[in-house]
Parts: structure tokens; sequence; C-alpha cells
């Protein structure tokens, strides 16, 4: 058609393929609960299932990952820097591998959480999960944030959305902080390779609270572009 | 003359052609804003269109004709031969229309002012010497064809500023949107109203005074802005749709200045791009019907009338499903995006009607997308697209030139 240049002229938002993106990698992340739930109550079998779950989320939220890529050619003029978009993308995939991660380490060496641990660590997974759903909410105003043309009233929403963020993300470092105390006060009890792979789930934990907030800084950047 | 009647019949036929390839391609991009943010429908489009596209070629489309009929080519040095002035402008139809047909082929993004432009220069400078072209004028229009697309970027970055700090930035969006969008609407009635009376209603004989076209325009702008004030009250909150998208009732109060928009960027297109298919007809029926060459006269009303006429057939037969197409593909540009580009482009074309410059409604169109895009309204705009519609014209003035010098020999040669 002769005529269709004008259509031509606008290329694919990347709008929706991000916001899809996240919503996919949050629930993969969302996952870890129960997966930890059965973990604890030592149902391997249940855990295996969510497990499965996982992979298929994170798997999903990789092909959305390819798919937007090749849509975003550096001949397309944004309102955001190219590189912003797609280093928010790659964060938030990171979010649905952390948590596929900690599900392999978990599942592979099938790890128990020792009981007194067991919910000050859900405690501190709901924590950093929060954060993680929080900068969901604010990439969620995207959208809005596209509409308004990243000035006035909306801009200021998504920084409050953010500094909430800042919020949560202290808290789930705190909450760290008192979990590796626990655990160290315990650690002479327990086998010395269990201990050290224990600190390595907490600190995975806490990854996942670190990237989200770091999802919120690059939110800033894309916007004051 | 004896070969008169048929040198008019001819020029008749061609141009009604070059009306109809108009109606069916050119016209689905000026109404590509309106469809393609889904604030009318396809049907709604076709029937603006026909009815805006008509008055725009009859009213306002005077003064273009003019320039291509007369402002490009040296008249005094035809003086003595005029039958080779026919045979030019003849020539200039077929290979205009000639290369739009082997361009759609191919899917080049083509400008049919460009290629008749190019055209009648072509034949003039190659056939008659380069001394009969008004180079001084050909060297404005060019200049209209860089100024258009950075005059109609300029206006529509004013625009979306102006929406943006008025209604888009505002805590309530919504309310700020129904008191503004009736002022847009003023402004755009009023500005397009003003420009008609005062530059292209003359070739129809009537001369209003400046203070009363000022009068008129204000009162039919006031008129437009009380309809739209009124059917932007009757649009109701809807809460269902706003919880996912806060925006999403803003954008339906838009999209009634984007019916305005629809009307102007119709009225626009037609009032500069019936002179592509007309104007060359006019310097035909001119000397065909007196035998000489005459610069004085004004263009009939009724070549304005064929060419409205060829527009609106070319649109009911094909142009319909051109811009249904068109339409689908745009999904980005919302009603508060697609009225700020779009009357800043419609504004820029009839202030070139006004003056007489034929420009492309498209590269105006495209340049107010990107005053657009610039103000960060546009979440993606292909630059590498843009980049091949504004390269098109380098390619599109010699090939129609080349094109017309050709015919222009082939018919001297059967005359003798």
């Amino acid at each position: 058609m002769a005529s269709d240049y004008i259509s031509r002229l606008f290329g694919t938002s990347p709008v929706r393929p991000i916001q899809e993106h996240f919503a996919q990698a949050t629930a993969c992340a969302m996952e870890l609960v129960p997966f930890f739930e059965a973990v604890i109550a030592g149902d391997w079998d249940r855990a295996a299932t969510v497990r499965e779950r996982i992979i298929e989320l994170e798997h999903a939220a990789d092909e959305l990952k390819r798919h937007l890529r090749l849509a975003l050619p550096s001949s397309l003029m944004m309102p955001v820097n190219r590189s912003d978009v797609l280093e928010l993308l790659s964060m938030q995939d990171a979010i649905a591998n952390q948590a596929k991660d900690i599900s392999g380490l978990v599942t592979g060496r099938r790890m128990q959480i020792p009981p007194s641990l067991a919910e000050p660590y859900l405690e501190f997974l709901r924590c950093s999960l929060r954060a993680v759903s929080q900068a969901e909410k604010s990439v969620g105003e995207l959208d809005e944030l596209f509409e308004a043309g990243f000035r006035g009233k909306e801009v200021d929403v998504v920084i409050a959305m953010t500094e909430e963020l800042d919020r949560i993300e202290y808290e789930s470092d705190e909450q760290q902080v008192e979990l590796r105390s626990r655990l160290f006060q315990i650690e002479r009890e327990l086998p010395p390779v269990d201990v050290m792979f224990l600190y390595q789930i907490i600190e995975w934990t806490g990854e996942l609270g670190d990237i989200a907030h770091r999802v919120g800084s690059r939110l800033h950047l894309l916007i004051s572009k | 003359m004896e070969l008169a009647l048929l040198f008019i019949l001819l020029a008749a036929g061609f141009g009604l052609f070059m009306a109809w390839g108009i109606g069916a391609n050119d016209v689905a991009n000026a109404m590509a804003p309106s469809v393609g943010s889904r604030a009318i429908t396809i049907p709604q489009a076709v029937a603006i269109a026909a009815v805006f596209e008509f008055a725009g070629a009859v009213l306002a489309g005077g003064e273009v004709t003019s320039t291509i009929r007369k402002g490009i080519v040296d008249a005094g040095l035809f003086a003595g031969m005029p039958d080779l002035l026919i045979v030019g402008m003849l020539a200039s139809l077929l290979s205009a229309a000639i290369w739009l047909l082997v361009a759609s082929r191919f899917g080049w993004p083509v400008s049919t002012t460009h290629s008749i432009v190019g055209a009648v220069v072509g034949f003039a400078a190659m056939g008659m010497g380069v001394e009969a072209v008004h180079w001084g004028k050909v060297g404005q229009i060019v200049m209209s064809w860089v100024a258009s697309p950075l005059l109609a970027g300029a206006l529509s970055l004013m625009l979306f500023l102006s929406i943006q700090r008025l209604v888009l930035g505002r805590d309530d969006p919504l309310g700020a949107a129904r008191r503004w969008c009736p002022w847009y609407i003023f402004l755009a009635g009023f500005f397009m109203t003003l420009v008609t009376l005062l530059k292209g209603i003359v070739h129809l004989g009537l001369d209003l005074g400046t203070g009363t076209a000022y009068a008129l325009a204000a009162v039919l702008g006031l008129v437009v802005a009380q309809i739209g004030h009124v059917a932007i009250r009757r649009i109701p909150y809807d809460p269902q749709a706003n919880r996912d998208f806060h925006f999403a009732t803003v954008e339906k109060v838009f999209a009634v200045p984007m019916v305005v928009t629809a009307c102007a960027m119709a009225f626009a297109h037609g009032s500069n791009d019936v002179a592509n298919a007309v104007g060359p007809v006019a310097a035909v029926v001119a000397v065909a019907r007196s035998g000489t060459v005459d610069a004085v006269s004004v263009v009939s009303p009724w070549l304005l009338l064929l060419g409205g006429v060829g527009i609106v057939i070319g649109l009911a037969t094909y142009g319909h499903k051109v811009i249904a197409t068109v339409g689908q593909g745009i999904t980005q540009l919302t009603p508060s995006r697609g009225f700020a580009a779009g009357i800043a482009a419609a504004a820029t074309i009839v202030l070139a009607s006004g003056t007489g410059l034929p420009i492309s409604t498209t590269h105006t169109l495209v340049g107010a997308v990107l005053g657009v895009g610039i103000a960060r309204g546009i979440a993606a705009i292909n630059m590498r697209v843009v980049s091949t519609i504004f390269i098109s014209w380098f390619v599109t003035v010699p090939a129609g030139a080349g094109l017309a010098a050709v015919f222009f020999f082939v018919g001297r040669a059967l005359l003798r």
C-alpha cells in the first residue's frame, strides 16, 4: 500500500510489553512464598510442583524480554532513553532469574531451614517481595507517565511510589541483618556447609529487594531523561 | 484553435484522474490522525472527508491552483505558441499521474505536490529552456517544503505543551479537559475560518473586509466550541476504564476536538491538493478557450468544483479502503496527541494554501507528529521511516521533471 507510510511512522510502544514482562517476573518471584512454605513443611513434592511453576514463569518472562528487545531498534525516537528501557527490562528479568536460582539451590541441596529461623525467614522473604510488588506497581504507572508526557502531577505520584519502595527496601535490609545475626548465634550447632548455603539464601533473598529498589531508581532516570 | 475542444477534454480527463488519485490515496493520510486515534469511525471519516475536502477545494483552493497554473512557468515566453503551453501542461499531468502509479505500486512515500511541481518545472526548463521557469517562485515553493514541516512541528510542540500544562499534568485532568477542550475547539474553528475568509474565497468573487472576517471567524469558532462544549458535557465518567488507565475518560473528552481536527485536516488537504489536479487543467482551459496566453484571468470556480468532485469520487471508490488500512495501523496517536498534531498540520496547510504555496500534506503531518514526539508525547516514532519520507522528494522532483520533459517532446512532435 502506497499510503500506509503514515502508519509505519509509529513504532511499537514499549510500555505495555514492559508492564506485562514485570507482571510475569513478579508472579514468578511471588511463587517463592508457597515454595518455602512447602520446604519448611518438608513437603518436597509440593515444593517441586511450585518450582516447576517458577521455571515456567521465568521462561515466559524471558520470552517477553526477547520480543521486546527485538521491537526496540535504535532508530526509534522515544520519550525515554532506549538504554534506560533495556536496563529496566534486564533488572525486571533479574528478579525472575533470582527466584529461579533461589528455588533451584534449595531444591538441589534439599535444604532445611532451621525451625527457629523459619518464621523470621518467611517474614524477611515477604518483605523483599513487598519491595518487588511495589516496584511493579510503580512500573504499572508507566502508561500514565507516557500519557502525561512525563510532566506534572503524574511524575509526583510515581516519585512518591518509589520513595515508598525505598522505605520497604530499608526495612528488608534491617530484617536481613537481624536474620543473619540469628543464624550466627546458632551456626555452631549446624553442619558448616549447610550454614554456608543458608547465608547464601539469605543473601539472594535480600538481593530480590535490592533489584526491586534498583528498578525504582531506573524509573527515576527514565522520568528525568 | 481547431484542437481546442480536444485539448480541454484531454485536460479535464487527466485532471479528473489526478483528482481521483488524490481522493483514493492522499486523503487517507489527512484522515489518519483522526481515524487512528479512534475518535471517529471509518464511515464517519469518509463522510467528513467528502464534505470538507470538497469545501476546501472549492472555497480555498484558488490560490494554489493559480500558482501551479501560471506561477511556475513564465507564460510570456509562450505568447507566440500557446499550444506548446497546453502540451506541456498535459505532459505534466500525465507524468505526475504515471509517477504516482509507479510509486504506489512499489510503496514509495511520494507526494502528489512534489510530482506535479517537478513535472511543470521539468517540461518548461527542459522543453523551453531554463529561462522559461520563474525560479524565484520555484525557490519560494521549495523553501516552503522545508518550512512547512518545521512550522507544523513547532505549532504541534507548543499545542502539546499547553495540553500538558493545562490538562494532563493537573491534579484533576478530567475536569481540566472538560474546561479547556471547548477553547481548543474555538481556536481551531476560528483560525481555519479566518484564513479561509481572508485568503481563500477571493477567487469566488467575495471580498469581506478584514474586520468582518475576524468577526465571522469568531462567531463560527464560538458556535463550534459551544457544540463541542455540549458534546463534552455528555461524556460520562467511566470508573471501570479509569481504574486500569487513569486518563481513559480524559482521552474520550479529547475525541471531541479530534472531530473538529478531522474536518480541519480534510478542509486543509482539499484546499492545497486540489491544485495538483486542477492547476494544469486551468492553464490548458484558459489558453485553449482564448487561443492566447493570458496571465490575468482568475481560476474558474467550475474547475475547482471539478477537482472537488474528482477527489470525492476517488474517496468513495477506493479511498475508504485506504483510510481503513492507514487508520488501523496507528494506535499511539491518542486523541490528545492526534489533536495537537492534526490541528498544527491543518493550520500550516491552510496558511500555505492562502499564500498560494503548494506543499506536501504528508510532510507537514510528519513534521507535526515529530513536534509532539519532541515534547515526549509519543511512545515510539520510527525515525527510519521519517527519513525515507523526507528523502522521497529528492527523487520525486527529478523523476516528475524528467518524465514530463519526455512527454512534452513527444507531444510537440505529434503537433507538427
